[in-house]
């Protein structure tokens, strides 16, 4: 019978299989850890005298409470001290049981979806999972990777293994010429527009179709990063000679290279495979998205008019926002933008950025962040220019780490600020209490941070 | 046992009608940082319970008859965004065990049956009775996946994993499970090889 990608990931990793009675049984190639989500379950080994069963398949780093500025002194000014306490507890857990930390000394560290890829530790075929929604992003490479909680986090550590049911599979189909300036961040917030929030709850999915196969790592990470905020846990992409020669030459990369790329080109959907759904989008009607509500699914082209409330909740999504239904979206007055997070903070993201700010300057009205993904993205932009390009054009160039996607580690917004933001949840209160959030891509984020309000980023003419 | 068994719950409802409740909105990041679950309860929904000045709302989440409801009702798409355990473990801190929606997302759920709090997502005729009546007291009964509602309200069967209704009815957590199936784990690790 034709399997699909995710099947065969899937099939491949059963210790137990499932019945009626009990979940699979499901075993765990990578295991991811940071500071916010892996404390108690340091705990709960310790208190039931358990160790971690396989170290060498665990890799930490410290992203989330992490502040992204240095003090004169070189001192690190934490947002608490509750945080600083976080990311030591981190470091003494992975430093007591073993287990490969990027902590503040290694050039790998960074946001834990940015650093998994660099390392060449996320492979096609691989199960991942972290204690963190956005595991997603691995997908881009044909792995089943998805988020855990911190139970499972402790399941993971003592058992390299956690009890699931396997869920139904969907299909996003886009195919055809994207328009010049469509990113793969206008494509997934296309995408989740269409689906809605909820519309991958239960499911597997599986972006397919030329627009993808034609797309570069970076990109291809943007789109399965949000799958989450479509409800689906996970999201993949067929691995092809574009993921293989993305894997090449990195640290964890398979000694037997060859080899291992000829076992991944095998996982690719069998022709006639089924899918439980499958969701059909012309490229060519993707244009540049933004975010005009409190979710991702509340997405819209840049150059429509905010769609009405057509309940209580989307009332109350716009009168957060202060937006209208049937304004234009463009030209609202911004405060703030984020150029960042697990979503937007690789170098391809960075350049398309910098691009823009080349030879321009920052609105007088809006504050600008700009933080790389890692230490690693932030050595390779430094080699290119791209900080000068953000300083001169009056950006702050800033520390790796999650930052203001959540605001864990104090970079937020005030009350009642608009924030243009390169990340993926705009939620009520998530960059800040009462701050608004828009998503969008990084070339929208940047065409805004220059004009002051919300801009189409194909009115731009790029400097480069 | 991390919980107390859950095999009946009779309680008032209180009602969050909104639809995608996100689990930023359940447990704000800023309470992330601790790294242990206590008191978690007390910043549960703290949007809606502290003022700009961090003063109590009048939120009914503050009364004590709200304080004693152990069933929450809340609109579509309960849960969605962020894995972050600390939203069950917030709730039931507070005093809830059961949740109830029309959908609720993967992650919280799988994360509440973990925690001894049991998410129910119910038919859209009974969800919209119970977002229609505040208050009203509910049974939940776990042996025979019921809701039953009071007065003219009816009764609605619910779906439960077999292995998550065992756990959650006996107060046991996985781990032991797992921990059982170390034999088959070896086997299938040296296999790979």
């Amino acid at each position: 019978m034709p399997k699909t990608l995710f099947d065969k990931v899937w099939e491949r990793h059963i210790v137990v299989p499932e019945t009626e009675v009990h979940p699979a049984t499901f075993y765990i190639d990578l295991h991811l850890i940071h500071e916010v989500t892996s404390p108690q379950a340091f705990t709960v080994l310790r208190e039931r005298d358990l160790k971690v069963r396989r170290p060498d398949l665990t890799l930490a780093t410290i992203d989330h409470s992490t502040p992204t500025k240095i003090n004169p002194d070189g001192s690190r000014p934490y947002v608490t001290a509750q945080a600083e306490t976080q990311v030591e507890t981190l470091l003494a857990n992975t430093e007591e049981y073993g287990i490969e930390t990027h902590g503040w000394d290694s050039d790998n560290r960074g946001i834990v979806h940015v650093m998994g890829p660099e390392l060449g530790a996320t492979q096609p075929g691989m199960t991942i999972v972290c204690g963190d929604s956005h595991t997603s992003t691995h997908g881009a490479f044909g792995a089943i990777a998805f988020g855990i909680g911190t139970t499972q986090v402790g399941h993971v550590l003592a058992n390299q293994s956690i009890l699931m049911r396997k869920p139904k599979t969907m299909a996003i189909n886009v195919n055809g010429e994207l328009q010049v300036g469509v990113t793969p961040k206008d494509v997934i917030l296309a995408i989740i527009a269409k689906i809605g929030i909820g519309g991958g709850t239960g499911y597997a999915l599986e972006y397919r179709g030329n627009v993808f196969e034609q797309m570069s790592m970076d990109g291809r990470m943007t789109v399965c990063n949000m799958s989450i905020e479509a409800g689906a846990r996970c999201g993949m992409i067929t691995p092809d000679e574009t993921t293989f020669s993305y894997l090449k030459d990195r640290k964890f990369t398979p000694s037997n290279y060859d080899a291992a790329c000829a076992d991944w080109a095998s996982l690719a959907t069998d022709e006639g495979a089924v899918f439980d759904k499958e969701v059909n989008i012309r490229a060519e009607d993707i244009r540049p998205m933004v975010t005009y509500g409190t979710h991702p699914g509340m997405g819209m082209a840049i150059d429509a008019l905010i769609p009405a409330a057509t309940d209580a909740t989307d009332e109350s999504a716009l009168n957060y926002m202060q937006l209208k239904g049937g304004d234009k979206i463009a030209g609202t007055p911004v405060d703030k933008v984020f150029i960042g997070s697990c979503t937007n903070s690789r170098m391809e993201d960075l350049r398309a950025a910098a691009a823009i700010f080349k030879g321009r300057k920052v609105a007088s009205n809006i504050t600008v962040i700009v933080v790389p993904g890692s230490v690693l993205v932030k050595a390779r932009a430094e080699d290119e220019g791209l900080d000068k390009i953000f300083i001169e054009a009056g950006a702050e160039w800033r520390e790796a780490g999650c930052s203001m996607c959540l605001g864990m580690n104090g970079d937020i917004g005030a009350p009642g600020d608009l924030v243009v933001s390169t990340s993926n949840r705009n939620f009520m209160g998530r960059q800040g209490p009462g701050v608004r959030t828009v998503l969008a891509s990084p070339e929208t984020a940047a065409a805004t941070a220059v004009s002051g309000v919300i801009t189409d980023p194909r009115k731009m003419e790029s400097a480069a | 046992m991390t919980f107390a068994p859950l095999k009946t719950v009779t309680s008032r409802t209180l009602v969050l009608s909104l639809e995608n409740i996100d689990t930023d909105q359940i447990m704000p990041a800023k309470f992330l940082s601790m790294t242990t679950k206590a008191g978690l309860g007390e910043h549960v929904f703290a949007n809606l319970r502290y003022d700009k000045e961090g003063e109590l709302t009048d939120h009914e989440l503050n009364s004590e008859a709200g304080k004693a409801c152990e069933i929450l009702v809340a609109g579509h798409n309960f849960g969605c965004g962020s894995s972050r355990e600390h939203a069950p473990w917030g709730l039931t801190d507070y005093g809830f065990r059961v949740v109830i929606s029309s959908e609720i997302a993967d992650i919280f759920r799988g994360n509440s049956l973990k925690n001894g709090l049991l998410p129910i997502v119910i038919d859209k005729r009974a969800h919209q009775w119970l977002l229609d009546n505040p208050g009203a007291d509910v049974t939940v009964d776990l042996e025979s996946c019921e809701v039953r509602l009071p007065r003219n309200g009816g009764t609605y069967n619910f779906d439960v994993d077999a292995f998550s209704r065992h756990c959650l009815m006996e107060g046991v957590d996985e781990m032991g499970y797992l921990q059982n199936q170390d034999d088959a784990i070896s086997k299938f690790e040296n296999k790979r090889l």
